[in-house]
């Protein structure tokens, strides 16, 4: 089994996924330089955040446009793991792999600070090692995280069950007061139609470890690298149609 | 017209004999008449306009840092721990054996006045640079301000886009701000503080510094291509400004291109780890000449300043050699290792050209296209401009303490709701404190960053209201505040930075202010066998549009080491709340002083023993919490650590609840039975749902929604 977490001019979580990956859930990862593509298989492919080419134009924009992420897409399509956190996201829903997009918050500034998600899938490869409602703890840090879709597309992404997370307070109400960014519905972790992409705005290598303040991130890498060991590492699923 | 000349000076160079040299120009715009004819005499030649420059820039601030060199000289530097004092881009501290910590502080005040989000940003990128000049990868930033009152509008202005300037920067390189101090007060009004400290890694036996090391090697630049930035930049911090100055200098401040820098950041790391990197340094103000002439001071150096990377076209060499483009970095590689350096910088998208030579010649040289533009001696140019001093006199601003008429609940509302005292939500969550995945606890006293299995333990600021009353005693104090701190953590300081803020030494009070700051600084260092590693001397900070002249503000950055990673945790229901440490009524300076104007008496040095005291407490586990006392006194902490509790206090609630006496720790404990042998009282319990304080003959209740009131107050009021 092989991670990939890919570096873009401008990433700064890649570090910061890496040593999660290899040194705390223990898979074998490379860090890949944008300029370099993807050169082999893997099993899962980690668009980790930073600020991308300085969110120059837009926030992921450029990165979108970066050779490496055909192969990202390809990877896709063959049925591989996408994760895209935070910048990682941006640049992911620029990419098109799921719909919506996340733009400037509701509050024009940065933010950072712990918040409360609740887990509303628990059937994808990324969160099946959560309980459905659960309500869990996890850092967000970006200014453009606040995530908007025509209303069809908010009322379809429900019913195929492809929310993964929503804000929500500590006791698991989707509040306006719990939602850091104005994000419509309060979501921040949006799976594309064949469940293999997650975009997600708040960080889970920052939730890893008991020292930093919280572990419930790690089973969003735990849950993955089960669904792997389960499908047998590199069999592909074969998806469906394109988000 | 009136002088305005506000601008950081890195103090480089130490107590051992190196000369000082302030890399960022400030005071003294032009060369006097008679410094340019003692140059023409000593070379019997007339200068080039390259040479002019160069000596303008290397020369100009000269006359104030030489006016504090002799104080500067009393500071202790050095340590056991200490691997690099004074005397270059950052310094180095020996955390562990496998690791070491760069560590350097600087100030962006004048930039950050007259256009603050780009000022405070480039601020920023410049000490980021500083420790990254070291082979060091910056790890955390701590950015003390200080600004006028937010009742005025353009205070506000200034407050949010420095903030933003500050958080966009860092948080776009990954470089997490994790410690800060905020203080308002009028003094600051037109003359904002924006002081920064980067703290970096390297391994103890692998860091670089700035000067060249060999003849023959060759000075590699990288980075951003040359433009006109910043042209007029190095004047631009002294020159007499008119009204409209504000406007008129926006295009001599520096734009920051974060983007760039993160790219700089990887690019130099991995240049260094390649082991080929001799020495390195940032290009600052003064630029390529700034820059290339003090790397090279220890043997000489040729720059070919056609071959600098220009991204404008018909540049003079004078431009080229003193244009203040940001995000670059000037490396001295062996010449066959050029190629290397380059394909590096190519990866990493980065522009680069290989600009000149090192030579065994004491001689400063700058061609352009094969014409000879400056020769130089470097000794000259690095060394040697005129002294000067200045006249001092003692003053004495305390005033009788008169006490305040309104009730307690007012004063005690006033005093929280007051932006010293409330919390700075607002401020913090634009700083990404958690990228690199160090940052373990970043609330209350002191930042804890997980390092090597240890603790690096971060903080920073001072009181220039107390400062101000009592120069030597505040600053004193301010080191044991710093300390304090860091006991509460459990760390033992390992080396203090400053930046010294003060308004113009041409005023004799503030001269004699700045003396008395500097010994109260190094003899209190002295006394707890703190280093003070490196600093910045930041003079002429002084409003004609707000007719104010800055407090004295010594901004310390103080950096210590726990074995043991800790989380600040609020305490327990039921547990015991004790003060530790004497008060006394000093109220001047405090922030009751500010909202009442009573005055009073400043504090005194406090006693440096209860810090070790508490520290051994902590490490102990013999108490759950501790918080030290500072601005706001015993209210805000216990509006802080304990706001559901109730307490007794023990004599005049009004100088129980707001003196401000150093050496005072609020604890919380299962029992009381640890603090035998310290000086303390306990005062009360946690637990209940209100903040409840009783005394002999009355009570003060504090509801949770008044809590949350009046500690919100900078959110409600900057959130519009």
């Amino acid at each position: 089994m092989r991670f990939a977490v890919i570096q873009f001019g401008g990433s700064n979580c890649d570090r910061d996924t890496v040593y999660v990956l290899r040194d705390v859930c223990g898979v074998d990862t490379d860090l890949v330089w944008y300029k370099e593509g993807l050169k082999r298989p893997y099993d899962a492919v980690i668009l980790p955040g930073g600020f991308s080419y300085g969110d120059y134009l837009r926030a992921g924009a450029i990165a979108a446009r970066t050779p490496i992420m055909a192969d990202v897409v390809r990877h896709d399509r063959e049925g591989g793991l996408v994760l895209g956190i935070c910048n990682g996201a941006q640049i992911g829903s620029e990419s098109g792999l799921v719909p919506g997009t996340f733009t400037l918050n509701a509050y024009p500034k940065f933010v950072s600070r712990p918040v409360y998600l609740r887990v509303e899938n628990t059937a994808s490869p990324f969160t099946s090692l959560y309980r459905q409602g659960e309500v869990v703890r996890m850092p967000i840090a970006h200014k453009e995280g606040r995530y908007v879709a025509p209303p069809d597309v908010i009322e379809r992404l429900f019913r195929e069950n492809r929310v993964a997370f929503r804000f929500c307070d500590e006791h698991g109400r989707v509040t306006p007061e719990s939602n850091p960014n104005g994000s419509m519905e309060g979501i921040t972790g949006v799976l594309n139609s064949a469940g293999n992409v997650l975009l997600m705005m708040p960080h889970p290598e920052r939730a890893s470890e008991k020292v930093l303040g919280s572990e419930s991130g790690r089973q969003i890498f735990n849950s993955m690298i089960a669904h792997i060991e389960c499908r047998g590492s590199g069999n592909k699923i074969s998806n469906g149609a394109e988000s | 017209m009136y002088m305005l000349a506000v601008q950081g000076q890195k103090r480089v160079g130490g107590v051992r004999g190196h000369a000082y040299v302030a890399r960022h120009p400030t005071f003294a715009d032009m060369l006097s008449a008679r410094d340019l004819a003692t140059l023409r005499n000593t070379l019997k030649r007339d200068l080039t306009d390259v040479e002019i420059a160069c000596f303008e820039n290397l020369w100009s601030e000269h006359c104030s840092y030489r006016s504090t060199r002799s104080l500067l000289k009393t500071l202790p530097t050095e340590g056991p721990n200490v691997l690099l004092g004074p005397g270059d881009d950052a310094a180095i501290v020996r955390f562990s054996d496998t690791c070491a910590i760069a560590i350097g502080m600087e100030s962006h005040n004048h930039p950050s006045y007259v256009d603050p989000y780009d000022g405070a940003a480039t601020g920023v990128g410049g000490i980021v640079r500083d420790i990254l000049s070291m082979g060091a990868r910056p790890i955390a930033l701590m950015d003390p301000l200080y600004f006028g009152t937010l009742d005025q509008e353009k205070n506000r202005y200034l407050f949010e886009h420095v903030v933003s300037g500050i958080a966009d920067y860092g948080n776009c390189i990954g470089v997490p701000v994790v410690r800060g101090e905020l203080v308002f007060d009028r003094s600051f009004a037109g003359n904002p503080l924006v002081n920064v400290i980067c703290i970096g890694v390297v391994r103890p036996d692998r860091y670089i510094t700035a000067r060249v090391k060999r003849p023959g090697s060759r000075l590699v630049l990288v980075g951003s291509s040359t433009g006109r930035d910043g042209l007029g930049g190095a004047s631009f911090a002294s020159r007499d400004l008119a009204e409209d100055a504000e406007a008129a200098d926006r295009p001599s401040v520096q734009i920051g291109d974060p983007y760039t820098e993160k790219l700089l950041i990887e690019a130099v790391l991995a240049m260094v780890e390649t082991g080929k990197v001799l020495s390195c340094r940032d290009l600052g103000a003064a630029g390529l000449a700034g820059a290339s002439s003090e790397m090279a001071s220890t043997f000489g150096a040729v720059i070919r300043a056609d071959r600098v990377h220009l991204r404008e076209t018909g540049m003079t060499p004078r431009e080229i050699m003193l244009a203040e483009s940001q995000e670059r970095m000037l490396l001295e590689v062996a010449p066959e290792d050029v190629p290397l350096m380059g394909a590096i910088a190519e990866r990493y998208d980065l522009r680069w050209s290989e600009i000149g030579e090192v030579i065994a010649e004491p001689r400063y040289i700058v061609t352009f296209h094969g014409e000879t533009v400056a020769d130089l001696p470097i000794d000259l140019l690095v060394g040697g401009a005129p002294l000067c001093t200045w006249e001092e006199r003692p003053y004495a601003a305390e005033t009788p303490f008169v006490r305040p008429a309104p009730p307690l609940r007012d004063l005690a509302l006033r005093v929280l709701a007051h932006p010293d005292v409330a919390r700075k939500d607002w401020v913090v969550e634009q700083y990404d404190k958690d990228v690199q995945l160090r940052t373990v606890s970043h609330v209350h006293d002191a930042a804890v960053l997980r390092l090597e299995g240890a603790a690096l333990v971060l903080s920073c600021g001072c009181n220039p209201r107390h400062i101000y009353l009592k120069p030597y005693e505040g600053t004193a104090n301010a080191v044991i505040e710093n300390a304090s701190n860091l006991a509460c953590m459990g760390a033992e300081p390992l080396c203090i930075v400053d930046c010294l803020n003060f308004a113009s030494p041409v005023h004799p009070e503030v001269a004699w202010q700045l003396e008395r700051s500097v010994m109260g600084l190094g003899d209190t260092a002295r006394r707890m066998g703190i280093p003070i590693v490196g600093g910045n001397v930041s003079l002429y900070n002084e409003s004609d549009e707000f007719e104010t002249q800055i407090k004295p503000t010594p901004s310390l950055g103080m950096a210590g080491r726990s074995d043991e990673v800790r989380r600040w945790t609020p305490p327990g229901d039921g547990e015991v709340l004790a003060l530790i440490g004497t008060t006394r009524p000093d109220f001047g300076g405090s922030v009751l002083d500010a909202v009442t104007g009573c005055g009073g008496p400043a504090p005194e040095i406090a006693d440096i023993g209860v810090v070790s005291a508490v520290r051994d407490l902590v490490r102990a586990g013999a108490v759950t919490a501790a918080t030290d006392l500072s601005r706001g006194g015993l209210l805000a902490a216990l509006a802080k650590l304990a706001p559901r509790s109730t307490v007794e206090l023990a004599g005049d609630p009004l100088e129980e609840l707001f003196s401000e006496t150093y050496g005072r720790f609020l604890v919380a404990g299962r029992d009381a039975s640890a603090l035998a042998g310290i000086e303390h009282r306990v005062i009360g319990r946690v637990g209940g749902t209100d903040l409840l304080i009783r005394w002999d003959g009355g009570s003060l209740t504090l509801t949770p929604e008044e809590l949350e009131s009046a500690l919100s107050t900078m959110t409600r009021l900057m959130r519009y």
